[in-house]
Order: C-alpha cells, then sequence, then structure tokens
C-alpha cells in the first residue's frame, strides 16, 4: 500500500464509520417520521431519543473528518467534487442543521405544538440528508464527477438513475441499520414489546433494501458499467461478503438474538462500501484521476498519517468510553435517560 | 471569448455571493463556538464551587446552564459542518492550491470536534451514571478540546494572514510543502491568544447580561445574583489581559500586514509621529473628521513617538483593502474593549472595597448590555482581520477572487442560506429565551428525578 492509499484508506473508515454510526441516527429519524400519531408513536419516538440523545453529536462529526481529510489529502479530487456536487451537498448541510438543530431544541422546550414542530423537522431532514449524500456517492461512482474544478454538470451529475438508486439504497440502509441498533436498546432496557416493534420494522427494512438492491444491479449496468463491471469482477468477492452477511443478519433477527444481528448488519454495510472502493480502484474520479494524481506532497501525507495514528489513539478510547457509558442497562429508575413522556 | 475567460468572468461574479455567504456564516458560528470554548470551563467551575460549598444554589445554576448548554453546542456544531462544506464549495481553488499546506490543522481540528462532541454527550446524560467527582473530571475533556480546537482553526486562519510552511515553483505552483511549520507562523500564536481570550469575554458578559436583566425585572434573589456574579467575575478578570494581547496583535499586523494596518488606521501618507485616529470618514485619499490622539499610532506600534508607520500609498492601489469597513470596525472593536474595561474596573473596584455588586440599577443595566457589546467587538475584530486581509484570500500569494468556485447558479446557495439562517436564529432565540425564563422543560438529566418525585404522592 502507497502513503496516498494508507491516507485514503483512513478516510475511507471514516465514511465507513459515518455509515454505520451517523447512519443508524439517521435511521432513528425515519422511523420517528414512520412513527404515527403523537399517542400512537410516542413510545417509539421515546425510545429513539434515549438512544441518540447522547452519542448523536459525535457520530456526526465522521463526516467532518472525512471532509477534512480529503481536502487535505486530496485538495484536487476534493475541489472538483465539491464544486460540481455543491447542490447535493448544500442540501446535505441544511439538512444536518435543520435535524441536530431540532433534535437538540425539541428536548428543551415543553410546548407540544412547538415539540412536534422540532421534531416534524428532525424526522424529515433525517430522511432528506442521507438522500442527499447519497446522490454524491452516486455522482462519484457513476463517473460524473470530472477532476476538473467546477468542470460537471450541477445537476445532471447528481439526477441521474445510479444517484437516485444511491440516495434511495442510503435511505434503506439507516432506517434498517436503525431498526436493528433499537432492538437490542429495547430489549436491555427490558421493553420486550418495543424491541418487537423494532424487530419487525428491521425484518421490513431488509427485505425492501434487498429488494432494491437486486433492481439496482440493473440501474448499475445501465447507468454505471464501469462501476458495474467492477463490481461484477474484482468486487464480486466483496459483493458476496454482504449478501451471506445480509442473510445471516436477517436469519438472527429472525431468532432474536439482536447483538449478533448487529455485528452481521454492519457487516453487510461494511462489504457493500469496499465493494464500491474495490470496483473503483485506482481511481478517486473516475474514469481519468487516479488516488496517487490526486494525492498531495510526501510530507503533508506523512503529517496526516501521524497525526490519524496519534489521534486514533486518543479517539478510540474515548468512543468506546461514550458507547459504553450508555449501553449500559440503565439500572435504576432514576437514570436520566428516562425521559418522562411528552407527546 | 474562450472558455477560460467564461469562466473567470462567472467566478467574479459569484464573489461577492461567496465573500457574503462565508462572512455571514462564520459570523454566526463563531458566537456559538465561543460556548463552545468558555462555557465548559465556567460550567463545571460552578459544579465544583458547588459540591465544594455544599451549596444548592450553585449546584442548580451549573444545572442550568448545561440545560443552555445543549442548546448551544447543537447549534455550533451544526453551524460548523455547514462551513466545512463551504471550504470547498465557495473557495475550491484554495483548497486545491493550498488546502495540502493549511488543510492540516483542520484535520487536528477534526479530533478536537470528537473529543469535544463525546464528552458533551457524557456531560449532559451521564450526570446521574456518574459520581459527581468522575462526571465533573468528564469536563475536563471538553476544556482541553475547546482549547485545541481554537488553537487549530485559528491557526488555519493565521496562516491566511501570514503564510509560511512551504515553496512555490517559477509557475507558482506549491512544493515542499511542510504542514507543522505551516501551523505556526507569525500570527499564529497572537491571533490564537486574543479569540480563546474573546471567548470568555463574550461568554462571560453575555451570561450575566441575561442575569442582570432579570435582576432589573425585580428577581434579585441568590440564584440571580451568583449567576451575575460568577461569570461577570470571570470576564471581568480576562477583560484587561485581553487588551494587552490586543496590543501585542496589533503590533503583529504592523510588522506582517502593512496594508491592512494601514486600514485600520485609515492612514495614506507614511507619516512618522502618525496620530490615533478615532472615526471618521475615508475618501480621496483622506481621512476626514476623525479625532485624533497626536502621536498615539507610532506610540502603540513602535512605543516611540517619532516611529514611522508605512501608510496606504505604499501599497499598490489595487491592493488595498477597503479602509473604511476596516478602520470603523477596528474602533469598534477597541472602543468597545475600552468600555468593557471600565466595567470591569468600576465592577472590581467596588469588590475590593465592599465585597458586594455595586447595587445601582446603571450597574446592572451596563451589565445588561455588556453581552452584546462583547460580542460587537468579537465580530468586529473578525471583521478587520477578514476584510483588512482583502484582496488577498492568502495574504500577497492569491486572490480572493481567483479563488471562488465558478460554478452556476451560487448565488441561489447564499439566498438559500440566508433563508436557513433566519429561521435557525429565530428558533434558538425562542428556545434559550424560554430556558433563561426557566418556564419549560427539565433537562435530560433532570427528568429522572422530576419522574420520582411524581410518584410521590
Ligand atoms: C471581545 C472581544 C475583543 C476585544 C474586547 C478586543 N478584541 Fe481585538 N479581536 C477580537 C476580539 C476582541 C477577535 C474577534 O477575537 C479577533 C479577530 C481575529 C482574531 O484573532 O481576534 C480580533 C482581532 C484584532 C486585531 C486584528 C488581528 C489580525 O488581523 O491579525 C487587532 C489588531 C486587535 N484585535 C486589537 C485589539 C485591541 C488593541 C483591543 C483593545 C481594546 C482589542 N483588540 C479588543
Ligand atoms: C470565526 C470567525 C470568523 C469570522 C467572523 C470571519 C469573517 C469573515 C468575513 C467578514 C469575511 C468576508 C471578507 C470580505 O467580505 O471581504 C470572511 C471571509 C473569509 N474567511 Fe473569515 N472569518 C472568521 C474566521 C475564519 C477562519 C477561522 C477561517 C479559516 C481558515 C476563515 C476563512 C475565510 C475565507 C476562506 C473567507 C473568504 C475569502 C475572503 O473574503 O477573504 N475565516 N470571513
Ligand atoms: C476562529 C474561528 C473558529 C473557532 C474559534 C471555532 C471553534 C469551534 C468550537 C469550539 C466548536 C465546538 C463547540 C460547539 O460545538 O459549539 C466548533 C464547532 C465546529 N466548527 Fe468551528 N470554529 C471556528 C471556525 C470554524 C471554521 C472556519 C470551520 C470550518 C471550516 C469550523 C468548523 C466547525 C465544525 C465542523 C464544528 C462542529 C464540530 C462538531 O460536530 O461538534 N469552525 N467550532
Amino acid at each position: 500500500m502507497t502513503l496516498a492509499e494508507t491516507v485514503l484508506g483512513a478516510a475511507f473508515a471514516g465514511l465507513i464509520a459515518y455509515a454505520l454510526f451517523g447512519g443508524a441516527d439517521f435511521g432513528g429519524g425515519i422511523w420517528d417520521l414512520l412513527a404515527g400519531g403523537t399517542e400512537r408513536g410516542h413510545a417509539v419516538r421515546d425510545r429513539i431519543e434515549r438512544s441518540i440523545g447522547p452519542v448523536w453529536e459525535a457520530n456526526h462529526v465522521w463526516l467532518i473528518f472525512v471532509l477534512v481529510v480529503l481536502w487535505t489529502g486530496f485538495s484536487r479530487g476534493f475541489a472538483a467534487a465539491v464544486t460540481t456536487l455543491y447542490i447535493p451537498l448544500t442540501l446535505a448541510a441544511f439538512g444536518i442543521i435543520a435535524r441536530g438543530a431540532a433534535f437538540a431544541y425539541r428536548k428543551s422546550v415543553g410546548a407540544l405544538g412547538m415539540r412536534r414542530f422540532f421534531g416534524a423537522a428532525f424526522a424529515l431532514s433525517s430522511l432528506l440528508t442521507p438522500f442527499f449524500l447519497g446522490t454524491v456517492v452516486g455522482a462519484v461512482a457513476s463517473g460524473r464527477v470530472p477532476p476538473a474544478i467546477g468542470a460537471g454538470d450541477v445537476v445532471s451529475s447528481w439526477v441521474n438513475p445510479t444517484s437516485l438508486l444511491g440516495g434511495a439504497l442510503a435511505v434503506l440502509v439507516c432506517a434498517y441499520l436503525a431498526a436493528v441498533f433499537l432492538c437490542e436498546d429495547a430489549r436491555r432496557d427490558g421493553e420486550h414489546a418495543l424491541a418487537g416493534a423494532f424487530r419487525r420494522r428491521a425484518l421490513v427494512a431488509a427485505v425492501v433494501t434487498g429488494a432494491a438492491g437486486l433492481a439496482g444491479i440493473a440501474v448499475l449496468r445501465a447507468d454505471a458499467p464501469r462501476l458495474f463491471e467492477g463490481l461484477t469482477g474484482r468486487g464480486l468477492p466483496v459483493v458476496l461478503v454482504s449478501v451471506v452477511a445480509g442473510l445471516a443478519a436477517l436469519g438472527l433477527l429472525l431468532s432474536r438474538r439482536y447483538v449478533a444481528a448487529r455485528i452481521a448488519s454492519a457487516l453487510a454495510v461494511i462489504a457493500i462500501l469496499v465493494g464500491w472502493a474495490v470496483a473503483q480502484y485506482p481511481y478517486l474520479l473516475l474514469p481519468a484521476l487516479t488516488v496517487e494524481q490526486a494525492a498531495s506532497g510526501r510530507a503533508t501525507l506523512l503529517a496526516l498519517l501521524i497525526a490519524l495514528s496519534v489521534g486514533a489513539v486518543i479517539l478510540i478510547p474515548a468512543l468506546l468510553y461514550l458507547y459504553t457509558l450508555f449501553q449500559k442497562a440503565s439500572a435504576d429508575q432514576k437514570s436520566p435517560n428516562r425521559v418522562r413522556g411528552h407527546g | 471569448m474562450n472558455a477560460l475567460q467564461l469562466v473567470a468572468a462567472d467566478g467574479v461574479e459569484n464573489l461577492l455571493f461567496a465573500r457574503t455567504q462565508m462572512a455571514l456564516t462564520l459570523g454566526w458560528h463563531i458566537i456559538f463556538a465561543c460556548f463552545g470554548i468558555a462555557f465548559p470551563a465556567i460550567v463545571v467551575f460552578t459544579e465544583w464551587l458547588g459540591h465544594r460549598r455544599d451549596d444548592p444554589v450553585l449546584t442548580g445554576l451549573a444545572h442550568t446552564w448545561a440545560k443552555a448548554m445543549g442548546v448551544l453546542f447543537a447549534a455550533g456544531a451544526v453551524s460548523g459542518t455547514l462551513l466545512s462544506f463551504e471550504m470547498g464549495i465557495l473557495w475550491p481553488r484554495l483548497m486545491d492550491r493550498f488546502g495540502e499546506v493549511f488543510g492540516f490543522p483542520f484535520v487536528l481540528e477534526g479530533f478536537a470536534f470528537f473529543i469535544e462532541a463525546i464528552f458533551v454527550g457524557v456531560y449532559l446524560f451521564a450526570w446521574d451514571r456518574l459520581s459527581p467527582r468522575a462526571h465533573m473530571l468528564s469536563a475536563l475533556p471538553m476544556v482541553a478540546a475547546g482549547i485545541a480546537g481554537a488553537f487549530f482553526v485559528v491557526s488555519a486562519n493565521a496562516w491566511m494572514n501570514n503564510p509560511t510552511g512551504f515553496r512555490l515553483d517559477p509557475q507558482g505552483n506549491v512544493v515542499d510543502a511542510r504542514p507543522w511549520a505551516a501551523m505556526f507562523g507569525p500570527s499564529t500564536w497572537p491571533q490564537f491568544t486574543h479569540m480563546w481570550l474573546a471567548a470568555f469575554v463574550v461568554t462571560g458578559f453575555l451570561v450575566a447580561s441575561v442575569y442582570a436583566v432579570a435582576m432589573l425585572r425585580g428577581r434579585r434573589d441568590r440564584h440571580h445574583r451568583m449567576g451575575l456574579l460568577i461569570p461577570l467575575t470571570v470576564a471581568a478578570v480576562i477583560t484587561p489581559v485581553q487588551i494587552g494581547v490586543g496590543d501585542w496583535i496589533a503590533n503583529t499586523v504592523a510588522d506582517n500586514q502593512p496594508a491592512k494596518l494601514a486600514a485600520m488606521e485609515g492612514l495614506y501618507e507614511t507619516t512618522a509621529g502618525a496620530g490615533l485616529s478615532l472615526g471618521g470618514i475615508y475618501a480621496d485619499d483622506e481621512l476626514r473628521y476623525a479625532l485624533e490622539i497626536p502621536y498615539g499610532l507610532s506610540l502603540l506600534i513602535h512605543h516611540d513617538p517619532d516611529g514611522v508607520v508605512p501608510g496606504l500609498e505604499e501599497i499598490p492601489p489595487g491592493q488595498r483593502p477597503p479602509v473604511n469597513v476596516v478602520h470603523l470596525a477596528y474602533n469598534a472593536m477597541v472602543l468597545i474593549g475600552t468600555a468593557l474595561l471600565g466595567l470591569a474596573a468600576w465592577f472590581g473596584l467596588w469588590w475590593w472595597r465592599r465585597r458586594r455588586l455595586p447595587h445601582t440599577a446603571w450597574f446592572l443595566r451596563a451589565v445588561a448590555v455588556s453581552g452584546v457589546a462583547a460580542v460587537v467587538a468579537m465580530e468586529a475584530g473578525w471583521i478587520t482581520t477578514e476584510v483588512g486581509r482583502q484582496p488577498w484570500i492568502v495574504y500577497g500569494l492569491m486572490r480572493t477572487a481567483d479563488a471562488v468556485s465558478p460554478a452556476d447558479g451560487l448565488a441561489w446557495g447564499l439566498v438559500a442560506v440566508i433563508v436557513v439562517y433566519t429561521v435557525l436564529t429565530v428558533f434558538t432565540v425562542v428556545v434559550l429565551r424560554r430556558l433563561a425564563r426557566g418556564r419549560d422543560i427539565l433537562a435530560p438529566q433532570e427528568r429522572g428525578q422530576a419522574q420520582e418525585q411524581e410518584q410521590v404522592p
């Protein structure tokens, strides 16, 4: 592995983490959206709020992390992609603003009308943000971003079959991950009815996502032949891993083994993303800009590598601390996260 | 007309929109960033004091502030996200050409944000899961990350003011980038120190002003008195230091960015024994109607009444920043800084002599406006720095006009940003006001107890 590939690999690992953790956060919002009326959806909403409350801010920093590593280590590719795709990116940023603000503000007000309004903003933006980010991935993966600043079409680069597929899959995957993650959260706190409800949601989402994935094969074949070639050629083993992991997750959900189902689901998502990377290698921007061509100078890459290694030593224990702290069952009823019902 | 010209024309057309958007979003973010930097320290200090003295009023204050912290952090985090997108969306040529030199501190900043976000989650939500001691300890990484985050991002800005840490080949391409060296240019330490202190000045006066307003309305219980006293003490102690640092940073500007200094002072002719001008309007290479303090400028810059200060005449006309904006913004910062110093002295003297707050309503009124004044000073400082650097985005090397994105329709982005930020501002203010009036619900960390209490018949 060259230095450039190592650094890009780190950014990619960040992207995977964002897809898993940030994705599950978005998915929580999507289920909030689909939870039904104030009374009926209350239990589901409440569970989601308790689960993501302490962690959403940390989960969303992964996106920042990916951006800053890319703009430092791969400035050329970054500048080209961001200028061509500025519309979906701006919309995604607005989504992130609406979502984070509404979520935090909803917790701080009591008036039912305002809570409903913030809740709606939170839930809707949870759906739209991953969609726009998915279109961005679709644009890059289908080779619609030329390697020069502002050289691509600012509309058709992300309004096209592959991008729409990317957007739809992103939304589905988020919803699926959230449902799987929430099963265990609910069971751990002894909320068995809720765990069952999330299990049903996870199963439905799994089936829909799988179907969309299958349909997607046809879309890619017609719209993004290079990606299709890569996925069915060099990337095939990884794609198969994803399929197997996905099926395993389904089985584990059916037999209510939620922790194992979490792992299998995560694996399925990771494998899909890795498949994309393998299919696209060695290009950062298909079909012209390779990773090496886009990379910054050696001193910068080296500095990045050092910073990322040292940073990881600080970051990983802190993240583990955060997750384990809030993954422990809330032992006593006095626990801070026992939210009292509020519409 | 070839394609290149078209692109260039587009770029210049986008310039005004891009600059306005950048200024608006940064100016919004920085207010909340101040809270991200300074508030955790103030809140945890209050919590600690409350435990040490076993004083429920202080612990209660810390609780109340933690509630506000949840809202303020969210606003800071989401507005920061748009900024990271904008660095590329609005200024792709800056990132393309110089990303490898000055992008590095942003990566380090990313880690600081991680730590901050993680421990914000712990601090706000594990109030009951941790012992008081562990809970207070969990705030320390937040405080450290606030310092580190401010340092890294300001060092990126300081690099734009005084680029170092690389060489250019004859075609103007960056070779030999040394990102560590780039982080420690001449502006970095003074700018970081000034900004870090500004965060405490802004947070201190702003929080104190909320309680001053409440006290003017007659709520003078201990909760309100302490709510005023603690942040005001912090701000009052820091303000004199901040003004000392102001002298340091002004000298750094004089040494490295003569065009900015001349614009700050509205000085056209290179002058020995230059006076310090306050106010006035700059037109036709001359500053009119200004109040002048003889020898003031030479004294400030050279600590010598006869020192020579270069004026704008030394700078080619195409490279001069807009003088009026910079001059007036600079004056506003210095004026407000001086006024805040006066307020701090009033408070300090009174406390020293009588061990209590001055109890005239005028004092409370002064504190009540000090918060907004501190914010204005800080925004004015940033306008001085950023507009004073114009027309350069990277001082002396790259013009802002050459950095802007050529993408079609960028102006709509500005329109959308204005709409989104207006809505965001309205709701942020509404939510914070409800919290300040204390009429809304419990913080997440308090609901458990409330539920318990409710269950007690
Ligand atoms: C509450 C905040 C506050 C207060 C009271 C002051 N400043 Fe300030 N000033 C800032 C907040 C600030 C700032 C917003 O934080 C800036 C913008 C960039 C920076 O690093 O700090 C700044 C920038 C800034 C600059 C431009 C630096 C550059 O372009 O590199 C100078 C010369 C001064 N300040 C000088 C002063 C002086 C002489 C003050 C004395 C009265 C003063 N400031 C009070
Ligand atoms: C957070 C406080 C800051 C505020 C309030 C602020 C304010 C501004 C303003 C007013 C402008 C417009 C300049 C003009 O109209 O001529 C501007 C431009 C800009 N600022 Fe800052 N700035 C801040 C910090 C930073 C930092 C930390 C960076 C990071 C490196 C930065 C990067 C830029 C860029 C890229 C531009 C556009 C180019 C330009 O017009 O100079 N700013 N900012
Ligand atoms: C002098 C200028 C700036 C200072 C002192 C500053 C400081 C901070 C601080 C302390 C935070 C964390 C506190 C909070 O979440 O409220 C924060 C958040 C953030 N800032 Fe800034 N910032 C500045 C300018 C910028 C610029 C120019 C960018 C991007 C280019 C940026 C990007 C971000 C991001 C992405 C976050 C969110 C991190 C999270 O998710 O927690 N900031 N900023």
